[in-house]
């Protein structure tokens, strides 16, 4: 696969994000497929970040590589540092005034001139910048343009943003003859891209989300800055509270009120929520969590990911009862796994988890349209309730018919001791024993949609490489190297899919790799497949893994 | 309407003589001469011996966990505005382990009802201190005298901005009962401090007789300052309204999104096609 990869690198507040959000948006309005994936310190000023952008004309890209093409640098030390990774065709740009180094790759450009001529503030070179590389690339200066005056809400500033993109543009043009890849415009549908953030934002209001309670921590706090801005055009409910422990009680009240609720944190929001999980168990009051992972133990790096929480999650709170978790590996995925997650905790009165990763949630990718999804209202009765109404009625499914409060000849007990079935508290030895078996009577349908949704098969082969959440995209990426590999991706953690991951694994060499040390899903294959993995590649400092070890550690499996 | 409808007809497990005896009959008096139906009011109850109260009311009730009566009262309030929601809690509930949660349900004035059940003790659990314990006082877990200053709810809730600060005793049930139904149909957050003896662990009935007595007509409930200085008194114990004003509740933000409110609404597929067009 052909693919252009750009780097841009700069000083916390040199706007890198944004400059890649231009340019991602002006080669997606090419036509082409667009990847962006980032990584920067937990500081608001100081330090280096960067974003990479990655571009295919032929075929969806599912990750970065250990590749640069172009590097934009937007001071004197992202040059320095960065430069390493510039391949020996590689072209850098930089402000003349940045150019430390001798290096025929380099070549410096009056982006500060520029700024200043129009009067402009100096951090606006990123703009400059932006417009060289696209004038360097032979794109279309007009989608240029619209893609730098989508970026800035001010006319006034997207004005002078166009001007300064202008500018850089003819200084890139001048270089077009040492760059390779030259951009076309391709005829291809209208797409999107977005980040896994905003993606599950969107799933969650497309599952019939009308309040959403979060405590910021990064990296989930973009599903809260986002919900929060849109919530007047939806008319939902959007709060933040005194912290993760109210968040949650706030989103079980709110759906034992009758309304679909959810929360968002990360690792450390979810170790408070775990407190009141037992009790969405425990009354049967359906929520979604959302945790976006990064590495722990503790405050660990906040702006890094990995996917260590998988244990945590499954096993987290006292006591016995059956919860949910699924993980989406991309945009489109958390898209629907957010519409999901809220159908099925509604429809089987159960929490629900939804895992997901830095890198997942702050990449972004490009994906057809989002498709219409529905929500399903589960057995909820609204109105008025004929006869006598018990809130944990036994039935043949575990499922008891919700009233909400305020509904005509229904009383609504929700209680989070042990109780019978209208609510009332309880130590009687038979009550108790049909109340735990009436909650894990749910386990079995639930474990029937785990079996027919959880599990998802890339390619064909006697080796099975298994991973599941954003690791998924590096594999695939891995995949386009590896012959005779057959991806298995665990969409559904909890309940565990045994019977379909053992169907798909069963004669073949077993492989995992996750973002972890310990080997999370290793451990859980063999807890439910009775299978020893006969590999296993785990990273745990803070990046997600690269395809070209995922491609290494297959190959020396192969072998 | 007739106080048994609120009847349960479950006897309370509470021991004879128990302050809870008083809050529950006056809690039933209340709602039956607000004429609510019990339809339209939900209890919330923490972990304790008062969070036996669930059980005995017939409303709507969530008997949730220990310390997080409010959180969840308040997330049942902005689901749906249309219900009368009161919270109870026991002084380890509210002012310990749920300290947290009171002083943001004060300021941010979610229209619900918090009643507090004040023992000074943990009763569920037999017998150890809490943050009201007086001082000195000998309890399981402090054997030798209790060594913390206790904390003063009435000061607290003021300062955090409550807009209903009220008090009352559980030997003066008549008048607990008005300060309840004055507490529901205040518009915003209403704080009632219950003085609630505990007559197994730390029965305090012949102290407070001695003590307490009704705030008059002399007090003006609008002058902060007045409200202090009632909050402050130790010697004797003033009960009756500390302080009442109107304030714009939190559910007044979310208006855009109560007609209906969320809880009321069938899920409905949004149209997300404006939200996109940022992405392409
Ligand atoms: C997280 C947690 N910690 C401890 C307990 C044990 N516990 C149950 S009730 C209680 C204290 C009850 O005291 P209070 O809130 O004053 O209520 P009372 O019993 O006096 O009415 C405690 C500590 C618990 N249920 N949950
Ligand atoms: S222990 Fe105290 S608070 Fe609990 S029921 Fe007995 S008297 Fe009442």
């Amino acid at each position: 696969m052909e693919a252009l990869h750009v780097l841009i690198a700069g000083p916390a507040g040199a706007g890198v994000f944004a400059t890649s959000n231009m340019l991602g948006k002006t080669l997606l309005r090419h036509g082409y497929e667009v990847f962006i994936t980032n990584e920067y310190p937990s500081l608001i000023r100081g330090g280096q970040q960067w974003a990479l952008v990655v571009a295919s004309a032929e075929s969806p890209v599912y990750s970065h590589r250990r590749r640069v093409d172009l590097l934009l640098a937007l001071d004197k030390q992202a040059l320095g540092s960065n430069l390493s990774k510039l391949g020996s065709e590689g072209l850098a740009v930089c402000d003349t005034a940045d150019k430390g180094v001798e290096d025929p790759r380099v070549v410096p450009l009056p982006f500060r001139e520029a700024v200043k001529e129009l009067g402009a503030p100096t951090v606006s070179i990123n703009t400059v910048g932006v417009g060289a590389i696209v004038g360097a690339l032979g794109g279309d200066v007009e989608l240029l343009k619209s893609a730098v005056a989508s970026q800035f809400r001010s006319r006034e500033v997207a004005e002078v943003n166009v001007k300064l993109a202008e500018k850089g543009y003819s200084m890139g043009v001048e270089l077009r003859r040492r760059v390779r890849f030259q951009l076309k415009r391709l005829s291809s549908s209208r797409r999107l891209l977005i980040d896994g953030n905003s993606a599950l934002a969107l799933g969650l209001l497309a599952g019939g989300m009308t309040a959403f309670f979060s405590y910021p921590m990064t990296p989930a706090s973009p599903i809260l800055h986002f919900l929060a801005e849109i919530q007047r055009e939806y008319g939902i409910v959007v709060f933040q509270p005194e912290s993760e422990l109210a968040a949650i009680n706030m989103a079980i009240g709110a759906a034992y009120a009758g309304a679909r609720a959810a929360v968002a944190t990360s690792g450390g929001g979810f170790s408070l929520m775990v407190e009141a999980l037992g009790q969405a168990a425990m009354t049967e009051t359906p929520v979604v969590i959302v945790n976006v992972q990064r590495p722990g133990p503790s405050t660990g790096m906040p702006t890094h990911t990995a996917q260590s929480d998988l244990r945590f999650v499954l096993h987290a709170s006292q006591g016995e009862f059956p919860r949910v978790v699924l993980a989406p590996s991309n945009p489109l995925e958390a898209y629907e796994l957010g519409c999901e997650a809220m159908n099925i905790a509604w429809k089987y009165q159960v929490p629900v988890i939804v895992l997901s990763d830095k890198f997942l949630a702050e990449s972004f990718w490009t994906i057809p349209d989002l498709p219409r999804l529905e929500p399903e209202e589960g057995r909820v009765l609204r109105g008025e309730v004929q006869g006598d109404y018990a809130r944990y009625r036994l039935t043949g499914d575990g499922v008891s018919p919700m009233a909400v409060p305020g509904t005509r000849g229904a009383l609504v007990y929700a209680n989070t001791s042990e109780h019978d079935e209208y609510g009332f508290g309880t130590i009687d030895p038979a009550v108790v024993r049909a109340m735990q078996e009436k909650r894990f009577l749910k386990l079995r349908s639930l474990r029937a949609e785990a079996e027919r949704k959880g599990v998802k098969v890339y390619g064909e082969g006697q080796v099975v490489l298994a991973t599941w959440g954003s690791t998924t995209m590096v594999a695939r990426e891995a995949l386009r190297e590896l012959e005779g590999v057959k991806l298995v991706q665990l969409v559904w953690l909890e309940p565990f899919p045994a019977e379909s991951f053992a169907q798909e694994v069963s004669g073949r060499k077993l492989l995992v790799v996750e973002n972890n040390m310990r080997g999370q899903l290793v451990s859980l294959i063999r807890e439910h497949v009775l299978r020893q993995p006969e590999g296993f590649l785990g990273r745990y400092d803070g990046r997600p893994l690269d395809p070209e070890e995922v491609v290494e550690f297959v190959k020396m499996h192969m072998r | 309407m007739d106080e048994r409808v609120y009847d349960t007809k479950k006897r309370p497990v509470w021991c004879p003589g128990c302050g809870n005896f008083a809050v529950l009959t006056a809690l039933r008096r209340a709602l039956a001469e607000l004429d609510l139906k019990p339809e339209e009011v939900v209890i919330v109850t923490g972990i304790g011996c008062h969070g036996r109260m669930s059980d005995y009311v017939r409303a709507n009730a969530f008997h949730t966990i220990h310390g997080r009566t409010l959180p969840l009262a308040t997330g049942i309030k902005l689901a749906n505005p249309n219900l009368t929601v009161i919270a109870h809690a026991g002084d380890g509930d509210a002012y310990a382990i749920g300290l947290g949660h009171l002083p943001h349900a004060a300021r941010r004035n979610i229209d619900i009802t918090l009643i507090v059940h004040d023992n000074m003790i943990f009763g569920l659990t037999t017998g150890q201190v809490t943050p009201t314990t007086p001082q000195g006082v000998k309890t399981k877990s402090t054997p030798f005298g209790n060594p913390e200053r206790p904390l003063n709810p009435l000061l607290l809730a003021l300062a955090s901005g409550a807009t209903f600060v009220a008090r009352g005793f559980s030997g003066e049930a008549d008048h607990l009962k008005e300060l309840i139904k004055q507490g529901i149909l205040h518009r915003g957050f209403a704080f009632i401090e219950v003085l609630q003896p505990c007559v197994t662990f730390f029965n305090t009935y012949q102290l407070f007789r001695e003590k307490v007595y009704k705030i008059d007509g002399s007090h003006d409930p609008t002058d902060f300052e007045a409200a202090l200085r009632l909050a402050q008194q130790e010697d004797r114990l003033p009960i009756g309204v500390f302080y009442r004003v109107e304030r714009p509740t939190l559910e007044d933000y979310f208006a855009y999104a109560m007609s209906p409110p969320p809880a009321l609404r069938k899920p409905q597929a949004p149209d997300l096609s404006k939200t996109i067009e940022r992405f392409r």
